[in-house]
């Protein structure tokens, strides 16, 4: 199998204000939210990225997407390093996550084909794709509302389709379902699992365990930074639930019950 | 790269120019607004301090000389005699906002025009004085009193007449100066000054919004992931931004320079903008597109270091001060010339260069250095700029 993204020692720390020094009792400036971390995912892999809030998941898929620079070790994604070469890993992925918007006054018409530009995809190539993506999310209704007056729902699917106007082969994304109601959400896991068929590798991080059931291959459980687990899923879920063997790890991580 | 740049101009115009609100809040309306509040407070000036042509005042006068009355009778006043006893109470009149309101009293002495004419400067006596009692609180009050005055000067002077100054004559004007030197020694005064915060208060209405707004807003980091070179989307920020705020500007300018007869109480005589050149224009329009340049990428680096649009404007301030204080110096200056080593001080070369072009004394080297100044501090921000975008404390 082939190693389309090589994390190696990677590490971020964030600085402390004076005042959360003194509420984490800790005397050290910096807070450490991803320590050292490792994996490798293949191509045309799931690969998820489970761990509770604050465990440094999105961080970890900020890093991949070249949005902050890590403090230590690299990313290599496709033979192109994240601190290195950027503007290469930026061509190659798709990032989506809730915090990247879209401005409110354009239509996603409008913000598509901007995209496509930035993207330098040809105009043919681009409506076709336009008609394809629009249509599987039914977008197309609404293609020339402006963002602004369209629902969080319709929202997030322009989101989702304006990042992968250049049908990349890698996409990263952190908390799919976030903010979704049901049948929104249904859509973007069928959609996954359609990505996933066509050959694309794909990187998400959860925290909810039947999304990972359903679309992963492999998962790898962060805690404080840190890769505790990185297996098959099926591996992991072999004698228990995959909720039980989170908490039976988390149990022997922390030292405590939950 | 180019075609990034030019792509992300094209966004922004099309979210500039197709948002009708933000298109007429931030180019007509600024030109508007000042064009309707200058020709209102110029007509209210006219109106409070001129005295409409119909009004009859109403003066008392004690020991009035028959000479005269031709005089005052050419006024169009009414007249009343007083005694020397009702003149302190006659006082209280001037104060008067009823009909029984006065304008003025005048107390000749008893027989004034012989007094007058007995008197003798060489005698060291005290010359005979004329009285005249007035509100200079009130407008009418005090027309009446500065033409009484007049009246009584000129008697004087047709009595012992021994020279005159600028006597009017039809076939010699006394003013020397050219339309070309007054419109040049005002203009330079006040233009410098008022082009420079015309031109940031446009970049201010909306830069801060383009680049602090964008990043509160989120919108920024998902141009962050694509592919694009930061300084292709700083310069295609700086571009298009430039373009917006010189419209907001010409805008204003538009609305002082029109409503400039409104304001001045139609009291432009000597005042011709066509007395400049086009190689003036030309000049002038270099200094103003690089001003603009440099103005928009400093407020497009103090928007992107704020978090939100709010703190921008706060934080854009001190720089606002800081424009008016150099423009003021054109003011001040006392029209001193331009030396080499004000053209490179950024924003003061402006000032200088604008105050040489409107005096019609300019060296054009100096021009060039003081434009070549801006486009270098324009360079060097938005380098600034795009280290910024790649810094993630700052963006995110």
């Amino acid at each position: 199998m082939e190693e389309l993204i090589k994390v190696t020692g990677l590490k971020k720390t964030f600085k402390l204000s004076s005042k959360q020094q003194k509420i984490e009792k800790t005397k050290s400036k910096v807070k450490i939210a991803v320590n050292g971390l490792n994996f490798n995912a293949y191509r045309g892999e799931v690969f998820g990225l489970l761990g509770p809030n604050g465990a440094g998941k999105t961080t970890t898929l900020r890093m991949l997407a070249t949005l902050i620079k890590p403090d230590e070790g690299d990313v290599v994604i496709d033979g192109a390093s994240v601190t290195k070469n950027p503007d290469m890993v930026r061509s190659k992925i798709a990032f989506l996550t809730g915090e990247l918007k879209l401005e409110d006054f354009f239509t996603p018409n409008y913000m598509y084909d901007f995209f496509s530009d930035l993207h330098h995809v040809d105009a043919e190539t681009r409506n076709a794709r336009r008609e394809k993506l629009f249509k599987r999310f039914g977008i197309d209704k609404f293609a020339e509302v402006k963002i602004g007056s369209l629902s969080t729902g319709m929202r997030q699917k322009v989101s989702l389709v304006v990042s992968l106007v250049h049908d990349p082969d890698i996409i990263i994304f952190d908390e799919p379902t976030n903010g979704l109601d049901v049948m929104t959400a249904k859509v973007v896991t069928d959609f996954l699992m359609e990505l996933k068929n066509e050959g694309k590798t794909i990187i998400v991080s959860t925290h909810i365990f039947s999304l990972i059931e359903k679309i992963c291959d492999r998962v790898g459980i962060v805690i404080n930074g840190q890769m505790c687990v990185c297996d098959l899923l099926s591996n992991l879920t072999e004698d228990m639930s995959l909720e039980d063997k989170f908490f039976k790890i988390y149990e022997e991580i922390i030292g405590e019950e939950v | 790269m180019n075609k990034d740049v030019f792509t992300i101009v094209k966004k922004e115009f099309t979210r500039f120019f197709g948002d009708k609100r933000l298109f007429f809040s931030s180019v007509i309306m600024p030109g508007l607004l000042i064009f309707v509040m200058y020709s209102i407070m110029g007509k209210g000036l006219m109106k409070s301090f001129s005295v409409s042509d119909d009004y009859v005042s109403k003066i008392y006068v004690e020991n009035m000389p028959e000479e005269l009355n031709d005089n005052f009778n050419a006024l169009g006043t009414d007249i009343t005699e007083i005694t020397d006893e009702q003149v302190d109470e006659s006082k209280a009149l001037l104060l008067d906002d009823g009909s029984d309101k006065i304008d003025a009293i005048i107390v000749f002495p008893q027989d004034f025009i012989k007094v007058v004419n007995s008197y003798e400067i060489s005698d060291g006596n005290e010359a005979p004085n004329v009285k005249i009692f007035y509100n200079s609180a009130n407008t009418k009050s005090s027309r009446i009193y500065s033409l009484i005055v007049s009246i009584l000067d000129e008697y004087e002077a047709s009595i012992s007449n021994k020279f005159d100054i600028n006597k009017l004559a039809e076939d010699e004007s006394y003013d020397q100066a050219t339309e070309k030197e007054t419109t040049g020694m005002l203009f330079s005064m006040i233009m410098p000054m008022l082009l420079l915060i015309f031109l940031f208060t446009g970049c201010m209405s909306i830069a801060p919004d383009a680049i602090a707004g964008e990043k509160e807003r989120g919108t920024i980091a998902t141009l962050l992931v694509t592919p694009v070179k930061r300084s292709s989307i700083a310069l295609g920020k700086i571009i298009s931004l430039s373009v917006f705020s010189l419209l907001s500007g010409i805008s204003s300018f538009l609305g002082t320079m029109l409503s400039m007869p409104a304001l001045m109480g139609g009291n432009t005589e000597g005042l011709n903008a066509s007395v400049y050149s086009a190689k003036d224009y030309i000049l002038l329009f270099l200094i103003i597109i690089s001003t603009v340049l440099m103005f928009v990428s400093i407020l497009a680096v103090v928007s992107a270091f704020a978090k939100s649009v709010k703190e921008a404007g706060t934080l854009v301030l001190p720089f606002m001060l800081l424009i008016i204080g150099i423009g003021l110096s054109s003011m001040m200056g006392g029209g001193s010339s331009m030396t080499a080593l004000d053209s490179v001080i950024p924003i003061y070369g402006t000032v200088k260069c604008l105050s040489g072009i409107f005096a019609f004394n300019y060296n054009i080297a100096y021009i060039f250095i003081a434009v070549g100044m801006n486009i270098a501090v324009t360079c060097a921000l938005t380098y600034v700029l795009t280290k910024m975008f790649n810094n993630e404390k700052i963006m995110f």
